[in-house]
């Protein structure tokens, strides 16, 4: 049974059609590509999963469970984490805070206990630091765990922001373009690291991507959209042979 | 300096001495707003020097020394043009007075301008009426041309000097407070010396000045800020350990040697400072602006009053230490059911929310409806005092509740400081931060915010319930707006999320308009004015916390490579 599946979703903002009747599923443990020009409602379709919209017409459900009218922390405690487009970090709290954050819903202390300092709430405190800096390990953060989250460098942001998803142990991660404004060698390692979080934690990931190389290099099927409308579905191969998929991109028929 | 003066000559294209003569009409401005407001002819009633130099007199003297400084620093290059520039202003401002002297003298403006009396014209033109018209113009060119002559020393020679007068200002603005206690010791001597009734004596005030200076210099002289900062970690450390105990010292043992109306003034002092703790966890930390924080002191104040009070309205006769308890669970209860319904509104609509709140429960606590349970007007009297001893003892009177307000809000802020850095505190600051994504994380929003509302809320009930049992009655005029917004001004001045902050900010907004009885009238004008010029010139506060200074100091470096953190949700 396929981990996230949409039907017929439909999102209206005022007139406008951000998307339009589509279908998507995506499987346990791979990878999925969203791509489509700008506009074409990629990132509006990942805020009606996560929660950041309500959708108007058809249904979401992860894991069977139907999650299009939940709270955007109830979705986040049934397993699907994000990241976002424009960075969105806690700009005045340092990097291991930021992890920290997300690890809230998986601590267990109360304020009276926290005010009392129970054994348990010091217990719960050290475990959360502990996974926070392997999380920051992880990601390749290692030492810059007290830099204020604004002051890293940008590449240092995307992966922190990942991290922070990371800390919510999720099944589904949506990445909102990973490599967005960066180098070739930075994509690179991106492209690889993505990979890693597949294959070594086993987390299920949606991509929405512009860079084609990251898209063709990590992904098992790609959905394009265009004007809210899905015009293509299929592995990697079949998605560029495409000729709606060319015209979307290019505007011409292939030659 | 040389290279400052002249940027600003560049700024100001037009003719080198306009910022000047702009410098001595703004002060001509605030000067003649001072006397007509009545600032002036209220302060003149207090001596700052006795039999000397009154109190109005110093505040117009401060305007003058303001224009002479700041024309000084516009005036074109040159030490004699600095000197001449500040005499100017001081010249233009104190015209301004003149002006105002003639003009009343001959028309009489009473009938619109109430201060303009004859008295404010003795007070400008020093008892010579219309024929001393001059005087303001010729003394505030004297005092601008001193403060420009003095801006432009050395350091070594402007920074005592500057030091010393503000020691004698402060001295003498605190004379009264300083004399009584002393008189009762072996410093009496000292202090009928240095002291009379009613601010510094003429000897009093040369002494303080020297000595102000000489401490000043001799601090230079031995570079002691210099040799601390140089100081090994652990000897520095070992420094602040009698600083700490000295602090505790004057906070614990200084105000047994206060009269009663001073250890009133404390007591209220050390009130606000626990409910700006509390009011700290749900704005400086949830970043809830709660402006109906008067709603939960009403709550815990008339809690206590009806537990406690043997009078009519009184239900139970507890004793105060069984009802305060209550007074906060009651307070906690209402914010829980006023806070449920609002706390998905957002920023200033939850501000309006909350103040209406405020309006709400003050009305209700005056109304005919509840007169038969609260008293209305009249209120709860008779509410017993939390210890009862004999009227000498050491605790009679306010100080107990000091002890009681400073034991609760050392408590406060231990309960603050411990959230803060819990897993709790850490949700808050992520919703202050970004709402939308600290939700995404998982954060249920209603019933975090919630928690730091009712803690709010709870603390300001404590706060409530120990006001009156310090008034000894709870009457429903003492339930103002006026208290919400005390204790956000304390918390906005003294530093958002800051410890310290609340104390110096309490102190400030508190203390001081009860100390300066004269103040009073003008309270809010002095308000607003610390607001705006917090606002304007250090918005982190007097004693920032170090997230909020981080926040709004280092603009730079958050506009760094990594530029686009905190976008906008875009689509």
């Amino acid at each position: 049974m396929p981990l996230l599946v949409a039907e017929g979703v439909t999102k209206r903002f005022g007139g406008l059609v951000a998307v339009s009747n589509l279908d998507f599923e995506i499987e346990q443990g791979g990878i999925v590509s969203v791509i489509g020009p700008n506009g074409a409602g990629k990132t509006t379709f990942f805020n009606c999963i996560a929660g950041f919209n309500r959708i108007d017409e058809g249904t979401i459900t992860f894991d069977g469970l139907p999650i299009y009218h939940l709270r955007r922390d109830k979705i986040a405690h049934l397993g699907i984490s994000r990241t976002y487009q424009n960075i969105r970090l806690f700009a005045n709290m340092t990097a291991l805070e930021n992890i920290l954050v997300g690890l809230h819903h998986h601590l267990r202390s109360t304020w009276i206990g926290a005010v009392l300092g129970t054994r348990h709430v010091r217990e719960d405190e050290a475990r959360a630091h502990q996974e926070a800096r392997r999380l920051l390990q992880f990601v390749g953060l290692q030492g810059k765990g007290d830099m204020l989250a604004s002051k890293l460098p940008y590449g240092d942001q995307r992966r922190l922001e990942i991290a922070r998803a990371l800390a919510n142990s999720p099944r589904l991660l949506l990445l909102d373009e990973p490599t967005a404004g960066m180098n070739p060698a930075e994509t690179q390692q991106m492209t690889e690291f993505i990979r890693r979080l597949r294959d070594e934690l086993g987390i299920t990931i949606l991509l929405i991507e512009h860079e084609m190389r990251v898209v063709m290099g990590l992904s098992d099927r790609i959905t394009v959209l265009d004007h809210g409308e899905r015009i293509a579905e299929g592995t990697p191969e079949q998605v560029r042979a495409n000729p709606r998929v060319i015209e979307a991109y290019l505007g011409t028929p292939a030659t | 300096m040389t290279d400052a003066r002249s940027a600003v000559m560049v700024a100001t294209t037009r003719h080198p001495w306009g910022g000047v003569v702009r410098v001595g009409l703004l002060g001509g401005v605030v000067a003649v707003y001072l006397c007509l407001v009545g600032i002036v002819p209220t302060f003149a009633e207090r001596p700052l020097i006795s039999g000397a130099i009154s109190l109005g007199h110093t505040a117009l003297a401060m305007a003058a020394v303001f224009s002479g400084y700041l024309a000084a620093r516009r005036a074109p290059a040159g030490n004699v043009q600095a000197v001449a520039a500040g005499a100017l202003a001081g010249a233009i401002a104190g015209s301004a007075l003149a002006l105002l002297v003639v003009v009343g003298e001959v028309v009489d403006v009473r009938a619109v301008m109430l201060q303009a009396s004859p008295a404010l014209y003795d007070l400008l033109t020093l008892g010579m009426g219309l024929a001393g018209f001059w005087i303001p113009a010729v003394a505030g060119a004297v005092l601008a041309g001193a403060a420009a002559a003095v801006s432009i020393l050395p350091s070594s020679y402007r920074l005592p000097l500057s030091w010393g007068l503000v020691a004698v200002v402060v001295l003498g603005l605190f004379a009264g407070l300083l004399r009584t206690p002393m008189l009762t010791g072996a410093l009496s001597g000292v202090a009928r010396f240095l002291f009379a009734s009613d601010g510094l004596t003429p000897v009093g005030a040369v002494i303080t000045f020297v000595v102000a200076i000489g401490t000043n210099v001799l601090q230079r002289r031995v570079l002691v800020r210099q040799r601390i900062a140089e100081m090994p970690a652990t000897r520095r450390r070992a420094l602040l350990a009698p600083a700490i105990v000295a602090g505790l010292l004057i906070v614990l043992v200084l105000p047994l040697s206060l009269g009663g109306f001073f250890a009133q003034v404390i007591a209220l002092v050390a009130l606000y400072v626990l409910m700006g703790f509390g009011l700290n966890i749900t704005l400086g930390l949830a970043g809830l602006l709660d402006l109906g924080f008067v709603a939960f002191f009403a709550v815990g104040a008339y809690t206590v009053g009806l537990l406690t009070s043997p009078g009519e309205f009184g239900i139970a006769q507890w004793p105060f230490w069984a009802a305060i308890p209550f007074a906060a669970l009651i307070a906690m209860a209402f914010g829980a059911f006023l806070g449920l319904p609002i706390l998905g509104i957002r920023g200033d609509y939850l501000a309006i929310a909350t103040l209406g709140f405020g309006e709400i429960i003050r009305i209700l606590a005056g109304s005919d409806l509840l007169k038969q349970w609260l008293g209305g007007p009249r209120g709860i009297l008779n509410i017993p005092k939390p210890i009862d001893v004999p009227p000498d003892h050491f605790l009679a009177g306010p100080h107990q509740i000091y002890y009681i307000a400073l034991a609760c809000a050392a408590l406060v802020a231990f309960v603050a400081w411990r959230l803060r850095d819990s897993r709790l505190g850490r949700a808050w600051i992520a919703i202050r931060e970004d709402e939308d994504v600290a939700q995404a994380l998982g954060i249920d929003l209603v019933q975090t915010k919630l928690l730091a509302y009712m803690l709010g809320a709870a603390f300001a009930g404590l706060g409530g319930g120990i006001f009156s049992a310090l008034v000894g009655s709870i009457v429903s005029s003492s339930i103002q707006l006026f208290v919400s917004i005390n204790v956000v001004a304390i918390i906005i001045v003294g530093g958002m999320g800051s410890i310290p902050g609340v104390v110096v900010g309490a102190a400030f907004l508190i203390g001081v308009p009860e100390l300066f009885r004269e103040l009073s009238s003008y309270r809010f004008l002095f308000y607003g004015i610390a607001l705006i010029a917090m606002m304007r010139y250090r918005p982190e506060g007097l004693l920032p916390s170090r997230i909020v200074r981080r926040e709004l100091h280092v603009p730079d470096e958050v506009a760094a490579p990594g530029a686009p953190v905190n976008g906008s949700a875009a689509g």
